[in-house]
């Protein structure tokens, strides 16, 4: 393939891992910026939501529509459930301490990854993509299911804006993020609000795992990955921006996906990493500032 | 009012110390090799102690220090064929000189920040081993040659398989490494050191330059950290990319919450004791880590003090 | 007596956003003297000497100390020169001991390392904390914590001591002490005292400055400042 297609390949394909991205990196950045709380656990949540695609679609094995339609009704309610234990039992203890959540969730990483090791096992298992058509480009042949990936997340990623900001529970959540003293004085429940704001961080997490596992394999070890470039993003986008988090979302996932096609995924990944540090050494408020206390 | 504590202390890391010597006699084989093994992994929490316990910045990036060590080691024993003292000697430099390289610039921030910026720049040293893996083979990693293992220092003659030599070396470091310790954090050094960690802005406007002591304390602890990294290599041979991997800056974090941040022994303590939970294990089921995450979230939310750190307050309060 | 100039400030000023907590201050403190500044909340007290022993920088004007410009010094630099500042909040080590606290500030004296415990209970028995000396800082009550920072400003052996509030908090007997304390002080030091207690003022200051929004409005002797209306309509009441 010639240089232009390849390049053209290479933007789509970093285009769709983009928006699930953005998916991703938005439910770490909710959780960071309402409750100031740093989720290592995250990637388990994506992991679990492909986990949990596979299982659900291999109880209707004949109609994989219907099997992914459950999942990402089924996923979110499922890991919603666990991260809300995981608020009242561990975090609101440890009063969202910052270093000690972050402990606490490295432990959550390894309990969540290690009982799906346990149960799922190590191998990789492939999920039928629930609509499977091809487009067909002059140079190449496209997976139509893909264009569904980014229509679904931008559906998504729409509501949660609008969610965060039109309605009454966004401006709940806002309000905690700006002065948690206040709104408890204002008489909004914050343990509540905290405990569904871990909800929401984990579901979306859990339906980008669930819409990327038909293009992907769903593994136990997947959740690091996304977990890093979840980091890169929220940091770069500025800790505690939502804007900030989606447009560097698009700019780290297409730019990633333009040097793994060219270059190697490990030097992107280098690269990625090492700026992520720079970026919170150098302008700790992030690329596109942000509302930091 | 220290001296009669500072007897107390010394003699007590003293008797841990002479108790391990004992021990060689009479442990069967398996376990001898798993005690140098712990005794070299000790210096390695340790040091990482130093840097969480006493300054109180928890980086989760020490695994680059510890690999600094084991590669500087490895890699020029493996190749250029150096002897294995030299080796260890380039292997702790490299590990004290990334920590300060690392320092200047990570220093910046503190807290969350310091932490995932660690994390970050170890990830990018782990990653790259792998992209430069024509030399480093990578995750298959490299297996020094029985002959770099052998040699003669000062006119002795040595072979690092032997398992009675390896035990005591591993026990001299483990020795240096707890005496270096003990003096390190009774030290005026030591108290600024904790000062920072209480109270960094009082500790500024008593007249300390809090930044030079905090990289000061970042290069002992990677001084440790690759020594640790460096003896590993020359004992047990082998080196790869996962010993760079963050799981490798998590084990001296869950060592040393375990036996107890803040005081000198208890890194020992807690990696003997999971070295020992995660056998026991690893025995029942391939999902050992398991036990290492409920242990984690167990400790920082009942045990924050550790097992040394808890004994410590109720019965000890003059152990260091 | 000949006046020796310790310490000038010339044009100093700090914004906070569109806040001008101090506007163009010109301060000059004469070596030995006791001098008080007092003023209503929000005067910029707290943030003027915060600039002069370095924990904000000013965003204009410089500082001279002992003939020096020491503007560009950093916090931990100013010590050396030998300007000490105790906390409004107190900041003490919480979990430290008494003698932990008082010998941090003292181990720093470059004078010989087997005097540290001799000096350390000397700072602590001048404010009569010497018995206390193992008990740990947070187990103080507030008005022992008080007189810790005291004795970690006094083991510093600074030529300028600023004492930030140094008797809210206090009862009344404590407060006498306090003055006797800061008196003795004076012997050897310049003492710059931010008070909100006017008996203290009135009695220990050989000097008062008067700040109101960020600027100086009035400065001289504790009758002059008494008797002056502008410090009365602003601050004092008739």
């Amino acid at each position: 393939m010639s240089f232009g297609p390849k390049l053209f390949l290479a933007l789509m394909e970093g285009t769709v891992s983009a928006f699930v991205l953005a998916l991703t990196a938005l439910g770490l950045s909710i959780v960071f910026g309402v409750m100031r709380v740093v989720n290592v656990a995250h990637g388990e949540f994506f992991m679990l939501g492909a986990v949990l695609a596979w299982a659900f679609s291999s109880l209707i094995p004949d109609m994989p529509a219907a099997g992914f339609a459950l999942a990402l009704a089924g996923s979110p309610i499922i890991v919603g459930a666990i991260a809300v234990s995981a608020d009242r039992l561990v975090l609101r203890r440890l009063n969202y301490g910052p270093e000690a959540t972050i402990v606490a969730t490295i432990g959550l990483l390894y309990i969540i990854q290690q009982i799906v090791l346990m149960t799922y096992g190590p191998d990789a298992r492939p999920v039928q993509p629930p609509i499977n058509f091809r487009i067909v480009f002059p140079w190449f042949g496209y997976s139509g299911y893909k264009l569904v990936v980014v229509a679904a997340s931008a559906v998504l990623l729409a509501a949660t804006w609008f969610v965060m900001m039109c309605t009454r529970l966004g401006l709940v959540m806002r309000a905690t993020q700006f002065d948690r003293e206040t709104a408890q004085a204002f008489g909004i429940p914050v343990d509540r609000v905290y405990s569904l704001t871990f909800a929401l961080g984990a579901a979306l997490a859990c339906i980008a795992g669930v819409l990327i596992v038909p293009i992907q394999q769903a593994h136990y070890l997947m959740g690091l990955d996304p977990l890093l470039l979840s980091f890169i993003v929220v940091i770069v986008g500025g800790l505690g921006s939502l804007r900030g988090t989606v447009v560097a979302a698009f700019v780290i996932g297409i730019s990633e996906g333009v040097i793994s096609v060219f270059f190697s995924a490990t030097l992107a990944k280098i690269i990625a990493t090492l700026f992520v540090a720079l970026v919170l050494i150098f302008r700790p408020a992030g690329l596109f500032g942000g509302k930091r206390s | 009012m220290n001296d009669p504590n500072m007897r107390r202390a010394l003699l007590f890391h003293l008797g841990v110390v002479l108790l391990l010597f004992v021990l060689q006699f009479v442990l069967p084989a398996y376990h001898h090799t798993n005690f140098a093994r712990i005794m070299v992994l000790a210096c390695y929490a340790i040091g990482y102690n130093i840097l969480v316990g006493y300054t109180g910045l928890m980086s989760l990036g020490h695994a680059m220090f510890f690999a600094a060590g084991l590669y500087g080691a490895g890699l020029t024993i493996h190749y250029f064929g150096l002897p294995a003292p030299v080796g260890f000697m380039l292997g702790i430099l490299a590990g004290t000189g990334l920590a300060i390289a690392v320092g200047l610039v990570a220093l910046r921030t503190s807290g969350v920040s310091f932490m995932i910026v660690t994390m970050m720049i170890a990830q990018a040293c782990y990653l790259a081993t792998l992209y430069f893996g024509s030399v480093t083979r990578g995750d298959e990693g490299i297996v020094l040659r029985p002959e770099a293992r052998r040699g003669i220092f000062f006119s002795l003659p040595f072979d690092l398989s032997n398992p009675a030599i390896r035990f005591n070396l591993a026990l001299i470091l483990f020795a240096v490494c707890i005496f270096g310790a003990l003096a390190l954090v009774r030290s005026e050094f030591g108290r600024v050191l904790v000062a920072v960690r209480e109270n960094e802005e009082r500790t500024r406007l008593l007249g300390y330059d809090t930044n030079r002591y905090k990289l000061l304390a970042l290069a002992a602890s990677g001084a440790m950290a690759g020594a640790a990294g460096a003896m590993y290599v020359l004992l047990f041979s082998y080196f790869g990319s996962t010993f760079a991997s963050i799981e490798y800056s998590i084990l001296p974090l869950l060592w040393v919450l375990l036996g107890g941040a803040g005081t000198v022994v208890g890194p020992f303590v807690g990696t003997l004791l999971m070295f020992y939970i995660a056998e026991f294990s690893s025995e029942y089921t391939s999902a050992y880590k398991l036990v290492v995450g409920v242990v984690l979230v167990l400790l920082v939310l009942f045990f924050p003090k550790g097992i040394a750190g808890s004994l410590r307050e109720r019965y000890a309060p003059w152990l260091p | 007596m000949a006046a020796v100039t310790l310490l000038t400030t010339q044009g100093l000023s700090r914004q906070f956003g569109g806040l001008n907590a101090v506007s163009n201050v010109d301060f000059t403190l004469q070596a030995g003297e006791i001098r008080a500044i007092i003023g209503p909340n929000g005067a910029g007290k707290t943030t003027l000497v915060s600039m002069i022993c370095g924990r904000i920088a000013p965003t204009a004007g410089r500082i001279a100390f002992e003939g020096q410009d020491v503007t560009g010094l950093r916090d931990w630099q100013r010590v050396s020169r030998g300007i000490a500042y105790t906390f409004q909040i107190t900041s003490i080590f919480q979990n430290l001991s008494c003698y932990d606290n008082v010998a941090l500030a003292a181990q720093r004296q470059r004078h010989r390392h087997a005097d540290l415990p001799h000096r350390v209970m000397d700072s602590l028995d001048r404010v009569g904390l010497a018995s206390r000396s193992s008990a740990i800082a947070g187990t103080l009550s507030y008005g022992h914590q008080r007189l810790l920072e005291v004795a970690i400003g006094l083991a510093l052996q600074p030529k300028l001591l600023i004492l930030d509030e140094p008797t809210q908090g206090l009862a009344e007997d404590e407060i006498v002490g306090f003055c006797a304390l800061v008196r003795e002080i004076a012997a050897n030091a310049t003492v710059l005292l931010i008070e909100h207690n006017m008996q203290v003022v009135m009695e220990l200051a050989h000097r008062i400055t008067v700040m109101n929004n960020g600027s100086i409005l009035a400065e001289g002797a504790p009758a002059e400042i008494r008797a002056d209306c502008r410090v009365q309509a602003a601050y004092l009441g008739t």
